[in-house]
């Protein structure tokens, strides 16, 4: 039923909530990145997606992408784990965003359907916008699936990210499935309230209300995550029981990922 | 003999965009007193233990704690903000904006990391806190998918891990089946053999004899009574007047209908 499509959306999106438990699961698993230093993981895994994106090539991308599908192996995340959390999802908007440019970019006919003319370059435009969207979603999985979330903050707050930028972070982590839980709540008591079917506009006049209604109870909400932290002394920084000791395996890693990533900018320059 | 005070209000006022929540409040706390604050809802004793936790500053009047001067330029010195909030602590009355780490031991442990507590000390605080609470069991499940009395509980112990001088409850009893809601009144009863500051705000009349020495009774953002809870349970007035209780209307073996107040305090001699 149409009526039930935003109902069915907030459910799914209720249900990352169960995603974020299996990756903080996954991410106390024994796989290989989990062995590795959350810092250098966070140094390697960025250098490798600023790779991707400054690259020229798709060879290189493909590189790119081959080698976080044998780390995310090797790290034991299931890829059709993978594809339903991360390469869908992004697939369908990178998709929706490139979708137009295959048809409206000017350049040689590549492909003739029925008519419509997609231009050698759309097409490159194209695979190359997806392809770069769908590696660095990879790299961002590998960091996020096999580092316990706080370690990641912590991280970032070593390469000296502003401490405002990793409260945001280390908020919204929680925060959004508070969100999601009471919205999908909203809309099940407005549900058990209705009797029949709405005509579509009093449904979009509720649903447009019941938007408003959230953003209101988001910012009070927001504003008492905000306070709770702060009245346990919370200040931006992000201490923990774990303290980062890199060992000599994670030197070898470290030298690694500087190999590959200078010879993907040197390669996809 | 009269104890020092931990807290001493003068003509305190706080507004929420023009309207006012709390209108010229004057009041003292002893140390080692159990408060409750009693009101109805919307009368202001919520935004009264985030004044005492300094998590608002008054728009007029003034706060003294211990004597010191709660003021909004003082919490830029964080050794001032390090020790104030390790000896006050507030538990909110929805557990969902206290919850925010991954697991219930990193909940636990997180404000004294934040105050930078040694870290075997905090291994040794964070597991005595779990035993009082009795959720020893649940440390290592996600906070947010635990249910009402387990959440409250984590965050009771999300705050009593740093034993506060002074404990700021707010509606500590709130949604709670009655066996949670006893268990918690008990473990509160429990906890610092007395020698602590509680100040509880709740409208549940109910628990007022068991978790409080004193009372004030707020309206509308005033001060409106205080005294024993002997003296305010028994004025029926007063709690008429302040929305604690209400008038019941009922029949009596089908005849006549029978109208008086309605309340359930108890007291066991």
């Amino acid at each position: 039923m149409r009526a039930a499509f935003i109902e069915r959306t907030l459910a799914s999106l209720l249900a990352a909530s169960e995603h974020s438990a299996e990756a903080d699961r996954l991410a106390s698993a024994g796989g290989v990145l989990q062995k590795v230093d959350a810092r250098v993981k966070l140094a390697g895994l960025f250098g490798l997606l600023m790779v991707v994106v400054a690259s020229h090539k798709l060879r290189v991308i493909g590189c790119v992408f081959v080698l976080s599908l044998a780390l995310a192996w090797w790290s034991q995340l299931r890829m059709k784990r993978l594809a339903k959390w991360v390469w869908m999802p992004v697939l369908f908007f990178t998709g929706a965003i490139a979708f137009p440019a295959l048809f409206v970019t000017s350049g040689q006919a590549a492909i003739k359907i029925l008519g419509i003319v997609v231009t050698d370059r759309g097409l490159r435009s194209t695979t190359f916008l997806i392809s770069r969207a769908e590696t660095a979603a990879t790299l961002s999985a590998l960091l996020v699936f096999t580092t316990p979330w706080p370690w990641v903050l912590k991280a970032l707050r070593t390469f000296q990210c502003p401490v405002v930028a990793v409260a945001i972070l280390g908020m919204t982590y929680r925060y959004i499935f508070v969100m999601l839980r009471i919205a999908s709540e909203m809309l099940e008591s407005r549900r058990s309230r209705a009797v029949g079917v709405l005509p579509p506009a009093e449904r979009r006049r509720l649903m447009a209300s019941t938007v408003g209604v959230l953003l209101s109870k988001s910012i009070q909400l927001s504003g008492d995550v905000h306070l709770a932290m702060r009245a346990r002394g919370f200040r931006g920084e992000t201490y923990l029981l774990h303290e980062f000791r890199a060992n000599v395996a994670d030197r070898y890693w470290l030298a690694g990922f500087a190999v590959l990533v200078a010879g993907g900018f040197w390669w996809g320059r | 003999m009269r104890n020092a005070a931990v807290f001493e209000l003068k003509d305190v006022s706080y507004h929420y965009d023009g309207l006012a929540a709390l209108d010229g409040i004057s009041l003292a706390i002893e140390s080692g007193k159990r408060v409750a604050l009693l009101g109805a809802n919307g009368s202001g004793k919520s935004t009264l233990l985030r004044l005492l936790d300094a998590l608002y500053f008054p728009d007029s009047g003034s706060i003294r704690f211990q004597g010191q001067p709660l003021e909004a330029s003082r919490f830029d010195d964080e050794l001032f903000a390090f020790d104030f909030h390790r000896r006050v602590g507030l538990v909110f009355q929805n557990p969902d904006v206290q919850l925010f780490n991954p697991t219930v031991f990193d909940e636990v442990a997180f404000a004294p990391l934040q105050l930078q507590l040694p870290k075997d000390e905090v291994l040794h605080r964070v597991n005595q806190a779990l035993d009082f609470m009795e959720i020893g069991d649940l440390k290592g499940r996600p906070p947010h998918r635990l249910s009402g009395g387990e959440k409250k509980r984590v965050a009771l112990a999300s705050v009593l891990v740093l034993d506060p001088e002074v404990l700021l409850l707010d509606e500590p009893t709130a949604a709670l089946d009655p066996r949670s809601q006893s268990q918690i009144i008990d473990l509160l009863i429990g906890w610092g053999d007395g020698s602590k500051t509680v100040i509880t705000a709740t409208h549940d009349l109910g628990l007022v004899e068991d978790i409080a020495d004193e009372c004030f009774v707020l309206q509308r953002g005033k001060i409106a009574a205080a005294g024993n809870p002997d003296e305010l349970l028994r004025n029926q007035v007063l709690l008429e007047q302040t929305n604690l209780i209400h008038s019941h209307r009922h029949r009596h073996g089908g005849r006549s209908i029978h109208t008086h107040a309605h309340t359930h305090p108890h007291r066991h001699e």
